[in-house]
């Protein structure tokens, strides 16, 4: 039931593009075509749930036992960087396809807000999840990050796919490219708000 | 090669408004989109981007002749990460209140594209003080639009300004909450491409 709570709040509720502005810049940048948009979930839906085990691991079993917590930011964007370049590698070797179709998106993810953002709330921020405040375990983390990237993609897909549309309308000439796509993810933005008080 | 031949004060200037980082170069939109809920929030955001992006062009701009090209990216990401742990350290101490406010984004300063994004565009290749200069214009660009942006929010959404309540009850709450934040922010860039480009 609790991970049920975890996957609904972190996919719809607190949706981590639309209501906690993690990874804007590819929510933006990227999300003009709908196919690139799937792509970038893609990628970023795999790394993010890879970053956050491998960070949470990290932070409990090395930082916290050697007491020098305060090497989070430095260790964390290391692990991230190294571990997307990893991911580079061996998708090359084992599924050339799927690297085909990630492939341009993986190096952007390094300097995705969303995944040092997860890996950093899953360490830092408690959660009321089920009762009690308290930190998220690992199962739970990993959970928690595999649904926000969830939530990533869900954002990401339909922005795309307004966008698509939005391309074909004529648009004033002060509003065309980003002012006329941060308005429609306000709006976007406004329909989740519907989400909150679910859970 | 036009940064070559532009003065110290030019160099500063740029950034507020012909090379604003937030309006015209539309980066960095996380930490704009999250922490302007008041004005003195985006301003406390804007200066503490403007301390890591001052440090870090210097300090890359001394260490570029000395990395090899290829790890670039990595050495400048620890660079940053470097001197954003020295501000947590330092905001901890004297603005432990502005530090719980602005919380994750803090440690998010290091995958800001603005930062990198100078330390690749300008600070590799120029000299110290000229990249300690360029750092000072966008810093303040960055300070000045997140101030607004920040500004216009407060005062739509709680009806007052730098704190300074000037209007009894409750403003236009979702203009503080996320939709609200997409929405100020498309507008404003619209503002400022009609205001510009009179010019």
């Amino acid at each position: 039931m609790e991970y049920i709570i975890i996957i609904i709040s972190a996919i719809f509720v607190n949706n981590i593009l639309l209501s906690q502005f993690l990874g804007c810049c590819p929510f933006l940048g990227v999300s003009n075509k709908l196919s690139t948009a799937v792509g970038m979930s893609g990628a970023v839906c795999f790394v993010i749930t890879l970053a956050t085990l491998v960070t949470y691991l990290l932070q409990y079993y090395v930082l916290v036992p050697l007491h020098i917590e305060f090497m989070q930011t430095i260790s964390f964007i290391l692990v991230i960087a190294a571990l997307v370049q990893m991911v580079e590698i061996v998708l090359k070797k084992v599924s050339p396809s799927l690297y085909q179709a990630l492939g341009i998106f993986l190096p952007l993810i390094t300097t995705n807000c969303a995944v040092l953002g997860v890996a950093l709330i899953v360490v830092t921020k408690e959660f009321t999840f089920g009762g009690e405040p308290h930190m998220l375990n690992l199962a739970e983390s990993v959970v928690y990050a595999f649904a926000t990237s969830v939530g990533f993609g869900v954002a990401m897909i339909l922005f795309a796919g307004l966008r698509e549309q939005l391309a074909l309308n004529k648009v004033p000439k002060a509003f065309q490219g980003i002012p006329i796509a941060l308005i429609t993810a306000s709006i976007l933005a406004l329909a989740f708000m519907g989400f909150s008080g679910l859970v | 090669m036009e940064d070559r031949t532009m003065s110290k004060l030019q160099l500063i200037t740029k950034g507020l408004i012909k090379e604003n980082p937030t309006f015209v170069l539309i980066l960095g939109m996380c930490p704009t989109l999250a922490t302007t809920t008041s004005a003195m929030n985006g301003m406390g955001m804007g200066f503490a981007t403007l301390f890591v992006l001052v440090l870090s062009n210097m300090a890359i701009s001394a260490a570029a002749p000395y990395i090899p090209d290829k790890v670039r990216i990595p050495s400048y990401i620890v660079i940053i990460a470097a001197f954003v742990t020295i501000l947590q350290f330092i905001m901890q101490a004297y603005t432990p209140a502005m530090y719980e406010t602005l919380g994750l984004f803090i440690p998010l300063i290091v995958v800001n594209c603005i930062v990198l994004g100078r330390a690749e565009a300008f600070a590799n290749k120029n000299s110290v003080i000229d990249s300690a200069c360029d750092g000072l214009g966008i810093g303040l660009g960055f300070t000045l639009a997140l101030t607004v942006l920040g500004l216009i929010r407060e005062i739509i959404g709680s009806g007052s300004a730098f704190g300074f309540k000037f209007i009894s009850g409750d403003g236009i709450l979702v203009f503080v909450l996320a939709p609200g934040a997409f929405l100020a922010l498309g507008y404003l860039i619209v503002l400022f491409r009609k205001l510009t480009a009179k010019k």
